[in-house]
């Protein structure tokens, strides 16, 4: 199981080491070959969630969906992937549509806002693995920076509602900003744990100390209840249901994209869905064993009970694909989660913050601690 | 829970902000507008604008013979035509004073009751909505959808039915309407079920709705709350048990009240919980209906033209938001000298800023969603 390469730079310094060009013109690639790789995963993952999401919400609605739109000629007639290309056509339609900037509006910060969000995910992704080997960077502050960079966005979100000049849109943004500054604090205290037991920021770490004891999730009784704060904070961290109070259709319209349209009502969306995406990769990262497949689940080095060649079920590929499927696993309890339950209030959300997750997530902390000095 | 913390904290009190929610507002129900003020999200202030949807209908009627304000009383209240119909029915009949066959009553009373499961449904599908929740609407909207085809066999329309018409009705009921109306209450007893899982018992929804914009019983009595949003509050009222009309005395049923389950009397879920408990009875009533419904005539001997004796008449009835009262006064004419239609959803409304008060605009919707208003009705 010895890794392909280190992350995509190494490989790209490795490739790179033996073309003799300009060194600003390498330098230029290897920051845009990257940024390529980037947007198509958070392009991708944005079609294919938001079609999932409408699929989710309409089976659980007794509705088929979107049945009609299908891709070069090919629908699936009554087959329940019948409208498997509206999402590429809804992305065309907000595209060419009209973009309006309210009169009253702040221009310049108006226009700023969509993008900083859309950095804010789009950074994130450079801390994210895939697989094993498959990061941008592997650097040795990996969930550092991660949950650094995904709380960036928030800038953004105050300055969209700010500059909209719109009272639903103040009401949201002063609600996301609240929401969000408060949810950081349970996840970060959640992945402290695991910082704690493996003694390294380093994602291909973490999950290297998985394959060599088990998954994280059941490490201990506490690290159970980590996961549990940590990913129901990343629900409330990218603003769905039962945590969506910024955007709460019902209170506020839209919350702070009330007076976005087309292109930059398309970056805020695509950022949501790239924000779960996030959040659940780093769940599975963290907690869930990362790229390594179920049979790992718990390491018995005494106990030769699965055979070696069971581990053939690991490796790059496989790697990447059972992390998708942890992940996309997680992103569909979310939509079960938006498709279920209604939304809290604000200050029942703020309670559940600072009086339930925040206590926890400390007490957790303490407990683990005694938990690895015992055993 | 935090919010009496929040409300004694007069030491941080900002500037207050108004906020208009509507007339363009999802989950004000209609065109409605509120005017509310706002001290960060709480809310101090609340003033009702309505008048959005006022189409004249009053004095409309003045012109309009008998028969042609059916369609008229249809479009108040369009999430139970076939209620407004039955009401300004029996004020008509009332002011001629005439008998209707006994298998007319039974049809009414079917119908009736059908009608108020139908629109209880949409009344809890967008209380979910309000508080955030999508797919009971869904939900509640597709079995509405069975309601309403059974009407549609019955009469051919699906929403403004112009089907219960003063001294009788429009089309006698066929035997296989009674067949799929049995079919759909079997269907919908299971289905019930299925909404207390995915509403009643969820804590999210508890916690958003329990002790959230109580109404005091006296309060509501002072305010002319009717219907379920008074029941809510625990006060047994119910004009087909307290002054029956029609048929309705000869059936078994309960009047569910409020009893503060989850939370305080008189709270959102109270309310909410109160029509859910008044869909079974209305099931109970409609198969007691089928079981003994006799045969005969679908129409009363009436005259040609409708032309009452001079004088007036109040008649009240039981709709599925409250209590509709028609005032009409007649001078011998085939045209009514005046109408004047007592809206139980505009009485419910004007709760609306008393018991907002204090609350956050979150809670706003919920109270109001509580309250099921429909704005064809208060606007008339």
């Amino acid at each position: 199981m010895s890794s392909v390469v280190g992350s995509l730079n190494e490989l790209l310094v490795s490739l790179f080491s033996d073309i003799s060009l300009d060194v600003s013109f390498l330098f230029l690639l290897a920051v845009i070959i990257p940024g390529v790789v980037i947007f198509l995963i958070m392009t991708v993952n944005a079609i294919v969630a938001v079609y999932m999401e409408r699929k989710v919400s309409a089976f659980m609605q007794d509705r088929l969906g979107p049945m009609e739109v299908g891709i070069f000629g090919f629908k699936g007639g009554k087959k329940f992937w019948g409208g498997i290309g509206q999402t590429i056509a809804d992305a065309i339609k907000l595209l060419v549509k009209e973009d309006i900037i309210p009169n009253d509006a702040d221009r310049f910060l108006m226009i700023l806002a969509p993008f900083i969000i859309f950095i804010g995910a789009f950074v994130t992704f450079i801390g994210v693995p895939f697989s094993e080997g498959l990061i941008i960077s592997d650097f040795n502050i990996g969930i550092l920076y991660v949950i650094a960079m995904s709380s960036v966005g928030v800038i953004g979100i105050i300055l969209a509602g700010w500059s909209s000049n719109n009272k639903w849109s103040l009401y949201g943004a002063m609600r996301a900003a609240a929401q969000i500054i408060s949810y950081e604090i349970p996840i970060g205290l959640s992945l402290i744990l695991v910082v704690i037991v493996v003694g390294s920021l380093e994602m291909s770490e973490i999950v290297k100390w998985q394959a060599d004891n088990r998954w994280f999730i059941i490490h201990s009784p506490f690290a159970m209840l980590g996961f549990f704060i940590f990913f129901i904070s990343g629900v409330a961290e990218t603003n769905r249901v039962p945590f969506d109070i910024p955007e709460a259709e019902s209170e506020l319209v839209a919350g702070w994209m009330t007076e976005y349209s087309g292109f930059r009502w398309a970056l805020f969306f695509l950022s949501e869905y790239t924000n779960m995406l996030i959040v659940c990769i780093i769940a599975s990262v963290v907690f869930l064993g990362g790229w390594l497949s179920p049979f790992k689940i718990i390491n018995l080095p005494y106990v030769d009970i699965i055979p070696d060649s069971f581990f053939i079920l690991d490796g790059f590929y496989l790697g990447l694909f059972w992390l998708l499927i942890k992940a996309i696993f997680l992103i569909f309890v979310m939509m079960w989660f938006r498709w279920t339950f209604p939304r809290l209030r604000v200050d029942q959300l703020m309670y559940l913050c600072w009086k339930v997750f925040i206590p926890f997530a400390l007490g957790n902390l303490v407990f683990i601690c005694i938990w690895e000095l015992l055993f | 829970m935090g919010i009496d913390n929040l409300q004694d904290n007069s030491s941080i009190k900002a500037d207050e902000m108004v906020l208009n929610m509507g007339p363009q507002h999802p989950s004000t129900h209609g065109v409605l507008r509120l005017k509310i003020h706002t001290d960060g999200e709480i809310v101090s202030k609340i003033d009702p604008i309505m008048g959005y949807l006022h189409r004249c209908f009053e004095k409309h009627c003045e012109n309009l013979s008998y028969e042609q304000v059916v369609p008229f009383v249809d479009r108040c209240d369009y999430l139970a035509s076939m209620h407004m119909d039955h009401a300004y029915s029996l004020a008509v009949e009332k002011l001629l004073d005439i008998e209707l066959p006994e298998r007319v009553e039974y049809i009414r009373v079917i119908i009736a009751e059908l009608q108020r499961i139908a629109s209880h449904l949409v009344a809890i599908g967008t209380f979910g909505l309000d508080v955030g929740a999508i797919t009971p609407f869904t939900w509640t909207i597709s079995d509405r959808e069975r309601v309403i085809d059974l009407f549609e066999a019955l009469c051919g329309a699906r929403l403004l039915y112009n089907y219960i018409w003063p001294g009788g009705v429009s089309h006698d009921l066929s035997p296989k309407f009674i067949d799929r109306t049995i079919e759909f209450l079997d269907y919908f007893d299971k289905k019930y079920d299925e909404y207390n899982e995915l509403l009643t018992g969820n804590p999210i929804f508890i916690e958003r709705t329990a002790d959230v914009g109580i109404i005091p019983a006296d309060v509501g009595v002072d305010y002319g709350v009717t219907g379920p949003s008074l029941r809510g509050s625990g006060v047994d009222y119910d004009l087909r048990k307290t002054d029956p009309y029609s048929i309705y005395e000869k059936f078994e049923f309960e009047v569910p009240v409020g009893k503060g389950e989850m939370g305080t009397v008189g709270d959102c879920w109270d309310r909410y919980w109160v029509r859910m408990l008044e869909m079974k009875e209305s099931m109970k009533i409609v198969r007691q209906a089928i079981a003994s419904i006799p045969d005969g005539d679908v129409h009363a001997a009436m005259p040609k033209r409708i032309r009452p004796k001079k004088g007036s008449v109040y008649s009240r009835y039981e709709s599925a938001r409250g209590d509709v009262g028609f005032y009409i006064i007649s001078n011998g004419k085939n045209v009514p000298v005046r109408l004047k239609m007592r809206s139980p959803a505009f009485c419910n409304l004007s709760i609306l800023s008393e018991v907002a008060e204090g609350w956050m605009i979150s809670d706003v919707c919920t109270i109001l969603g509580s309250l099921d208003i429909v704005l064809g009705e208060i606007d008339r």
